[in-house]
């Protein structure tokens, strides 16, 4: 599969040195992407816990972290992770032992396995894949795996309803959760989420959530299942600390027990991107006369056509602006996640399950019908592009059909008439 | 060492990966360890998948048979476990069929294998870095085919000679035995709650 962030840089670069290099220059491109893509993993839950423990802090009336690292705290997740990095590792008697040790990983690695192919800006993923949409949900659907073996093999009861309750969560609403997903894909015709990001270049009504009534909706729903998904509350049945102490981590501590926070709290952050370049424009400002072709403008203009090692540091600079733009959208988006939060209370299970096997997969199924036809029921409304008649009357073949079909004197082809008279001239002798 | 030389290192890795966790499918006996070691086998032909950029395939099986499939076996082991951790004990006696039976698959796959001209062949070459649509190595002609369409095969072919139908049965068979399954599970739900209520009316 390509390896486009560091191809025309590192790659390229390396490849100078002769023939022989091909194999280092791999060898380098994979090193950077993988520290890239395992920093980003690790940096994402550092910032989010510390913004979920003052949110909560802030919500609550008081204060939250105050003095780890200044007046904000906001080293708090370091404090955090140097003690539960000295904690025991704990194993129950009654657990299955090898699979309780392994279950905090498999989780880990489904949700760092899904940033592979996260872009963050036209090609800047660690894999363009033309799957990407379908790729990134079959791996994030591997995260329940690591839950539900956690759950079963604590050897507690706690332990063992969480775990059938996520698998039971999860099972339902990955439903909605791909359909909601498919609804982008249907108006822009491509499943690679860099190029789903791409059309949607210009102003804030190219967002394809302001496609139609339908994307628009649909925004909404995803972000309700997205963060079912995640199992953040109101949807966190498998902890639940109310009823069952702790859900699937009862049993765990210390570095083990971080691992599956830093899957969950790594997960609201891959969703939130993934409904940032899905509805919310992706790296694109939604202002270009004030950012992409304005200011931006200028800052690559500065740098003109410097390079370094064939890397143009101009085109450079401005793809790490729509970098910026992309993850301050899906923080937002994980603001809005930690403010539900704490905000509304947990649903009992047969309210999680009524929600989304009577509500959000009928809602999800007719919102994707809707997205199919409107295209079709807007050329039959408008007559097309070009503003002909409008074909309420016709059969639908010809609704569709281009606009020549109600005019059998133009020829095929996209000729115009002088065209077609001068091509008869030159056979006519 | 050529990029040739890394890609056959990563198929060999995915490959022995692969029958590793297979083999130790069979040899566990606890019903969960079991679906562990399918995670890790099935994952392994995923990565083989990928490794031969075959992208489509390799996410249809992680969805389908990690993320679907193994899902559902645990949940039914949670589910329908009598004791804390089930195991599986078999018979001699299903040893011997099930040993006859993997001898003849592996008769089988090695006669394949061995018919295979492994050096014969073009290889079509991959288009390099990333791809736009319009320089092909996309969905669309799997999209196409599903819809019934080969443009692939029609397109230039002689008029007389009929279109070809894609995959449009095969799609359309499955998804009408989905429907039927479907139909059929919530029927026997129902079932069940109505016998449930027969004693006390």
């Amino acid at each position: 599969m390509p390896v486009a962030l560091a191809q025309t840089s590192i790659r390229s670069a390396v490849e100078q040195f002769g023939p022989g290099w091909e194999v280092v220059a791999f060898v380098v491109a994979i090193g950077v992407h993988a520290a890239l893509v395992m920093a980003l993993f690790g940096l994402a839950p550092f910032f989010f816990i510390w913004a979920e423990r003052k949110v909560a802090g802030r919500i609550q009336d008081r204060l939250g972290p105050t003095r780890v690292g200044g007046a904000f705290g906001w080293l708090q997740s370091l404090a955090d992770g140097v003690k539960l990095i000295q904690k025991e590792d704990l194993v129950p008697k009654d657990a299955d032992a090898t699979l309780y040790k392994m279950a905090p990983y498999l989780t880990c690695i489904a949700s760092l396995g899904a940033f592979i192919v996260l872009p963050f800006h036209d090609g800047w993923a660690a894999v363009v894949a033309d799957v990407g949409l379908f790729l990134l949900f079959a791996i994030l659907s591997l995260e329940v795996l690591g839950i539900v073996l956690a759950g079963y093999s604590s050897g507690s009861k706690w332990s063992l309803f969480g775990g059938i309750r996520e698998a039971a969560q999860m099972v339902s609403y990955e439903i909605p959760l791909a359909i909601t997903g498919l609804i982008p894909v249907v108006a822009v015709g491509s499943l690679n989420l860099s190029e789903i990001g791409r059309v949607q270049s210009g102003g804030i009504q190219n967002w394809l959530m302001f496609n139609d009534p339908f994307t628009f909706t649909a925004f909404f729903v995803y972000f309700v299942v997205a963060t079912a998904g995640c199992k953040r509350a109101p949807f966190d049945l498998a902890e639940a600390e109310s009823e069952l102490v702790g859900g699937f981590h009862t049993e765990y501590s210390g570095m083990r027990w971080s691992f599956f926070f830093l899957a969950e709290y790594a997960s609201m952050f891959l969703v939130s991107m993934v409904a940032a370049i899905l509805f919310l424009g992706g790296w694109h400002s939604g202002l270009p006369f004030v950012f992409e072709n304005g200011l931006n403008e200028k800052v690559v203009g500065l740098f003109g056509n410097a390079s370094v090692m064939g890397l143009a540091i101009g085109p450079y600079v401005g793809k790490l602006f729509g970098l910026k733009v992309l993850i301050l959208k899906a923080s937002a988006l994980v603001f809005v996640q930690i403010w539900v939060r704490w905000t509304l209370p947990r649903l009992r299970i047969d309210q999680v399950m009524t929600t989304c096997l009577k509500y959000l997969i009928p809602i999800s199924c007719f919102l994707f019908l809707g997205a199919v036809a409107w295209p079709l029921i807007l050329f039959t409304a408008t007559g097309g592009p070009d503003g002909g008649q409008t074909r309420w009357g016709r059969p639908i073949g010809e609704k569709i059909a281009p606009a020549d079909a109600d005019e059998p004197s133009k020829p095929a082809g996209g000729r115009t008439d002088d065209e077609v008279a001068a091509l008869d001239e030159e056979a006519a002798p | 060492m050529s990029m040739d030389q890394v890609a056959g290192f990563l198929v060999g890795l995915f490959a022995i990966a692969s029958c590793l966790g297979a083999v130790m499918v069979v040899l566990t006996q606890n019903v969960v360890r079991m679906a562990f070691w399918l995670i890790v086998s099935l994952g392994s032909v995923s990565g083989l998948y990928f490794s031969l950029h075959a992208d489509f395939v390799a996410a249809s099986q992680l969805l389908i048979y990690v993320g679907g499939t193994v899902v559902v076996l645990i949940f039914g082991v949670m589910l329908t476990a009598s004791g804390p951790y089930q195991q599986i004990r078999s018979s001699p006696g299903e040893t011997v069929v099930a040993g006859g039976i993997a001898v003849l698959f592996l008769a089988l796959l090695a006669s394949t294998v061995l018919s295979v001209d492994w050096n014969g062949g073009e290889v079509p070459a991959l288009a390099e870095g990333y791809n736009p649509p319009e320089q092909g190595n996309t969905l669309r002609p799997i999209g196409l085919a599903l819809l019934g369409a080969r443009p692939d095969k029609d397109l230039g072919a002689p008029a007389e000679e009929s279109l070809s139908t894609g995959y449009l049965l095969p799609f359309e068979i499955v998804s009408v035995h989905l429907l039927v399954v479907l139909i059929g599970a919530s029927y026997l739900a129902r079932a069940k709650k109505r016998s449930e209520e027969d004693p006390d009316s």
